[in-house]
């Protein structure tokens, strides 16, 4: 063969795939202009209580007066729109989704009000082979999750982050400017080991890291103040001294009387200082 | 991507894509100076990469639409979405399906079924239709223009 090749052809390329992408970025900055921050709550693995933080911290944000977004990124294991009892269906108006509105005002967009009741995440597709393009579909959905909502002026958007670990560089792709991670642990050992690589992670695409916070960091029976053992380990103190970021808080497991809605004001104060200026809302 | 008529040197043009419905896709390009066509086919899964990507062999013709792939490709709720109407609004209850309008629904292609039932179902909703018949659907065709659904 001897013929031209395509930079040498110098006519349009009508498909552009490349500046289709570009625009699709550039609709991603353009609806996040009016949102301060954007926070992802890590793990990289399951069953340390993200979403149980990311409600939480969403909730007692909001309590301050501030303008709380969460978007669950958790697109097979969605579980953000129940615990804030945001309900379907998403208004669809003026070019763009409108989130759902959860507790206390916050905006909620999730796959949990796409999806019907018990059924996992699935594609319309006569196409096989899916382990080659599932990823890049999920992208697709994130990107359109950041791009296509009408989040309007925000103080922060919480994205609640599934338990690997590569989601975050596609949100740092998308969003590489305001986002910052929170990391969630539980006590143990193995904890700490998985925790450690999603740090690891957020450090290879230069997300700063807010700090950590150790979760189910003892027992509370609720009914009196003290905090009794549950799990071995002090992995928050650990990884907060191996990333050199603040150990933010642990918070017990609390067996009666728990609240959603709880949590120490220093990991409140953590995402708090850019919405210092509004009164704390009453309780 | 471009394509190009090695015999006469020249970038081919893009002409027409088509997505016959059985997840394939084809696009065809023509040469300009001999006028030579060619056709680009690509199989489902190919189609489903480029798909993913939310972009378009030949470039847009239409604007994106807020939320346009996943409300494609994500197979949920055919209530998920309300176009234009405020979600705290009352819709009328979602109609129910008979027999024989279900099994005309199977007739369309899985990978589009659950947009066209939503098409439907929206459609009886909006006219609060409670039960969706062929009749409605023959109804729904005609005032949509559905050809084909």
């Amino acid at each position: 063969m001897n013929h031209r090749t395509y930079f040498d052809v110098e006519g349009d390329d009508r498909s552009a795939l490349g500046a289709q992408v570009g625009r699709q970025r550039a609709r991603v900055t353009e609806r996040l202009r009016d949102v301060q921050r954007v926070v992802a709550i890590v793990s990289g693995k399951g069953g340390v209580g993200k979403s149980y933080v990311t409600v939480a911290l969403a909730r007692a944000l909001a309590r301050r007066s501030a303008v709380v977004g969460v978007l669950d990124a958790d697109l097979q294991s969605p579980t953000v729109a129940r615990l804030l009892g945001a309900a379907g269906p998403l208004r669809v108006a003026d070019e763009a989704v409108h989130p759902a509105s959860g507790n206390d005002g916050i905006l909620v967009v999730s796959t949990d009000l796409l999806l019907d009741d018990g059924r996992p995440l699935a594609w319309r597709t006569t196409a096989g082979e899916t382990h080659v393009w599932r990823g890049a579909a999920e992208a697709g959905v994130l990107r359109e999750f950041l791009g296509d909502v009408a989040w309007g002026t925000l103080d922060v958007l919480l994205v609640d982050m599934p338990p690997d670990t590569g989601r975050l560089a596609d949100l740092a792709t998308l969003v590489p400017q305001k986002l910052s991670a929170i990391a969630v642990t539980i006590p143990s050992d193995e904890s700490a080991r998985s925790v450690h690589r999603a740090l690891s992670a957020a450090r290879d695409v230069s997300v700063p890291v807010l700090g950590i916070v150790e979760n189910m960091s003892g027992y509370s029976c609720g009914t009196c103040d003290t905090i009794g053992p549950l799990f071995t380990g002090n992995a928050g103190t650990r990884l907060a001294a191996a990333f050199d970021v603040p150990l933010l808080t642990r918070i017990p497991f609390v067996a009666r009387g728990a609240s959603n809605t709880w949590l120490p004001a220093a990991l409140v104060d953590a995402i708090a200082p850019p919405i210092a200026h509004r009164p704390p809302a009453t309780e | 991507m471009k394509f190009l008529c090695i015999d006469c040197d020249t970038q081919m043009t893009f002409e027409d894509r088509q997505q016959p419905g059985d997840g394939t896709f084809a696009a065809s390009f023509a040469c300009p100076t001999c006028g030579r066509r060619v056709a680009m086919l690509a199989n489902p899964m190919e189609t489903q990469l480029v798909s993913t990507l939310g972009v378009e062999i030949g470039g847009r013709t239409l604007d994106e639409q807020p939320l346009e792939f996943t409300r494609k490709a994500v197979a949920g709720r055919d209530d998920a979405f309300a176009e234009d109407s405020s979600p705290t609004a009352p819709r009328a209850p979602r109609p129910v399906w008979s027999s024989d309008a279900e099994e005309r629904l199977t007739r369309v292609p899985g990978f589009v079924r659950g947009m066209v039932k939503k098409i439907y179902s929206d459609y009886a909703r909006d006219r609060s239709i409670a039960e969706i018949t062929p009749a409605i659907m023959d109804r729904a065709r005609e005032e949509l223009g559905l050809e084909g659904m």
